[in-house]
């Protein structure tokens, strides 16, 4: 699915990743921890194509693609999803009238037929109330005035209509109480099967009581330092980031 | 008699007379370069008008002799020589094609991305149309129908003819032939356009537009609108259409009037998508343009509605004047600006009578190199007790090159009256589009999507088969304009 090589990444000629390697078989779901200012989600943004960031040196697969040669839309297209950490908000734009838009967009680079309103809807509200996403949310222009929860809540929904082959998810779980924390997770494990794989980017250990991850890395100082498997996160719960190393 | 020989009858026979020595130009279907009286008096003639029109546009072009250009305004443009440009020529029927494929693919390109029905894109483009689709006929239906319930949707030649006391009694009330430069050029020069009058208590069954109008093709340069909405009555307009429009004339200066009496409604939409000139700069059309209603009776409305994508500049400030106690002026607007294209626009709002109420909705777009200016005046009159206005103006940028400006005018002579201003700016962000990219946008169609969602409250108030157009429209004049 997804396979890192030896990736160094600078921001403003600093350097934030430095030489870190990962693989991601398909249908396994991987957790990256990491402390504050680590790189988790500079990571995710490189692998979603977003600009600013210097790629010194390395490579990245996906789906046997170069990923690096891809637009960010192109990414979309092939299969990946980031679920943002800060997502943001786009005034004016209806929830409903953007996710039709983007599931459109995606169908068309799959050369798919356009869902039509009908069609559209029908899915739509059946994967709402997966969710528990109230749909007069998502007739609101997206994610504004959102509350936290409220726009997590709203990355999980569209993951789940545009099926992503590996969908990376940047704290979705911060800022979320139990229920809405539960109710993500159902989300995120109701689209698990044998071909899709998940990048769960975390600062606790608690998310990964409801996704059971396949491997746990850590990430410190721009290299993941530590792989192991659900049992890591919880040694890291007890001992902190300076206790592991 | 051909409409070529016809016209060089019509010049020769008052050529004579003059001294302008149009016998060396009467080869050709148009009236020689130039304005001066003999010309105002041939058109006039041509259109066999009365005699109290053509001592109007005389007066009106004595005015003009008069008066300057304006240069108020933020747009730039090099000297126009009114000497130097037609102010006649015989409507010349178009060039018929044969059929689409002879059309320029670029045109046909956007006519797609707009959605345009097959049919309509061969009357737009001047493709004879076989029996199938006949306009005129569809036209016709519409014609009967309206004069059943009294109402009067004709070209303004063809009104002066028809209903010259309705002309004589409106022409002129709301924007008096002195009222400014470009004004007062239309007045004395106006070419055609249309006339609208809905008789008391009759609300207007369907959007009247310019394409259900028999022989008003040819009348872009300086056309002339008068719509009337008699008491009780209700009225939808619409001018303009999505499609490009090409035409040789750079100077457009058309004028519309609208009137309301107690208790009726005039709502006038307007999509403008003139040439705007090439990336550089080149060519375009320069529209300057006089708009404004007169709301006359008591709880009447004006709404004006426009969507303005096209032409090199744009210069227009379609306003109400709020004479009945308890009327309503509204004012929302988009406008676009890429490459080089300039736009100064924006309304007035005169309020005089009590408790009139005005809501201005003003969205400029400014991408490329653009200059877009809102620039309003909002006027409380003594005797506007409890008058109300609140104006909302918004800009958004793409790009760094490009402009906005707002310059807002707020004159309140009457206590009890309140004017409210809010102004924002902003920027398509770098985040905004990511988000949109990330999800399988492309660039162009996220900086349409957010264009969209910016200028909602006012898309919203287009009639529906104008709105999903117009859309698009936004989309496809923005395009270039990122990446
Ligand atoms: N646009 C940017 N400009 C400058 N520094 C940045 C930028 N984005 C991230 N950084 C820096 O890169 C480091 C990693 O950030 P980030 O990937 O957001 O960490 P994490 O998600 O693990 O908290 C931090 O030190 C942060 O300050
Ligand atoms: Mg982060």
């Amino acid at each position: 699915m997804l396979k890192i090589e030896n990736l160094h990444v600078n921001v403003e000629d600093k350097k934030i990743l430095q030489g870190l390697n990962l693989k991601i078989s398909p249908g396994e779901t991987h957790a990256i921890m990491g402390p504050n200012g680590s790189g988790k989600s500079t990571l995710a943004n490189v692998l979603s194509g977003k600009e600013g960031y210097d790629v010194k040196k390395g490579k990245i697969t996906f789906l046997n693609n170069n990923l690096l040669n891809l637009e960010p839309e192109e990414r979309a297209g092939e299969g990946l999803f980031l679920a943002f950490q800060y997502p943001v908000e786009i005034p004016g734009v209806s929830g409903m009238n953007f996710l039709r838009t983007t599931i459109n967009s995606v169908r068309k680079y799959k050369k798919q037929k356009e869902l039509d309103g009908v069609n559209f809807l029908k899915i739509l509200r059946k994967k709402a109330e997966f969710i528990k996403m109230d749909e007069n949310l998502i007739k609101r222009s997206v994610n504004t005035g959102f509350s936290g929860g409220e726009k997590k809540r709203s990355e999980i929904l569209q993951m789940s209509l545009l099926e992503p082959k590996l969908a990376i998810l940047d704290e979705t779980d911060s800022g979320l109480d139990i229920d809405a924390l539960k109710t993500v997770a159902n989300g995120v494990n109701n689209l698990k099967n044998k071909e899709r794989s998940f990048l769960i980017i975390t600062h606790y250990q608690r998310l990964l009581n409801y996704i059971v991850p396949d491997k746990v890395h850590i990430l410190s100082n721009g290299k993941i330092v530590k792989s192991g498997d659900k049992n890591l996160a919880i040694e890291l719960e007890k001992k902190g980031y300076e206790g592991i190393k | 008699m051909s409409i070529d020989v016809e016209t060089k009858k019509t010049v020769k026979s008052i050529t004579k007379k003059y001294k302008y020595g149009f016998t060396t130009n009467v080869e050709s279907d148009k009236a020689p370069k130039g304005l001066n009286e003999d010309i105002v008096k041939l058109i006039s003639k041509k259109k066999d008008e009365p005699k109290w029109l053509l001592d109007w546009r005389l007066k009106a072009f004595r005015a003009w002799l008069k008066m300057d250009e304006p240069n108020w305004s933020m747009v730039k443009f090099p000297k126009i020589d009114y000497q130097d440009s037609y102010y006649y020529s015989a409507p010349k029927p178009k060039k018929k094609l044969k059929s689409l494929n002879e059309v320029d693919p670029a045109i046909l390109s956007t006519y797609e991305k707009l959605g345009i029905p097959l049919e309509e894109q061969k009357r737009l483009a001047g493709v004879a149309v076989d029996y199938v689709f006949d306009s005129t006929s569809v036209a016709t239906t519409f014609k009967d129908q309206l004069a059943k319930l009294g109402i009067i949707f004709c070209s303004f030649s063809e009104a002066v003819k028809k209903h010259p006391e309705l002309i004589k009694k409106y022409l002129g009330t709301v924007i008096p032939y002195t009222d400014n430069y470009f004004a007062t050029l239309n007045s004395a020069v106006f070419s055609d356009g249309s006339f609208v009058y809905i008789p008391p208590g009759v609300r207007c069954p369907m959007e009247l537009s310019t394409y259900f109008r028999i022989n008003a093709e040819n009348t872009g340069q300086f056309e002339r609108t008068l719509i009337i909405a008699d008491k009780d009555s209700y009225v939808s307009y619409l001018e303009g259409c999505t499609a490009p429009m090409r035409d040789e004339n750079q100077l457009h200066a058309a004028c519309v009037e609208l009137i309301t009496l107690d208790n009726a409604e005039i709502k006038y939409s307007t999509v403008q998508n003139w040439y705007p000139g090439d990336e550089k700069g080149k060519g375009g059309v320069y529209n300057f343009v006089t708009k404004r209603g007169a709301c006359r009776g008591n709880n009447s409305k004006i709404s004006w509605t426009q969507v303005e994508t096209g032409s090199a500049i744009t210069w227009k400030y379609p306003s109400c004047i709020l004479q009945g106690d308890n009327s309503v002026g509204e004012f929302y607007s988009v406008a676009i600006t890429n490459n080089f294209q300039q736009a100064d626009t924006g309304t007035k709002m005169i309020h005089l009578g009590k408790n009139t109420k005005s809501t201005i909705i003003s969205k400029g777009i400014s991408a490329g190199k653009g200059q877009n200016t809102y620039r309003g005046l909002v006027r409380m009159g003594p005797k506007a007790t409890n008058g109300r206005n609140f104006t909302q103006c918004d800009s958004l940028l793409i790009g760094d090159r490009c402009g906005a400006h707002t310059v807002p005018y707020i004159e309140v002579k009457n206590q009890s009256a309140k004017v409210e201003h809010e102004a924002t700016t902003s920027k398509i962000s770098d985040e905004q589009m990511f988000y949109c990219r990330q999800r399988g946008l492309d660039q162009e169609n996220a900086v349409s999507l957010i264009v969209n969602g910016f200028c909602k409250e006012v898309l919203k108030e287009l009639p529906m088969e104008f709105a999903v157009e117009a859309q698009k429209l936004l989309g496809i004049s923005l395009e270039g304009s990122v990446g």
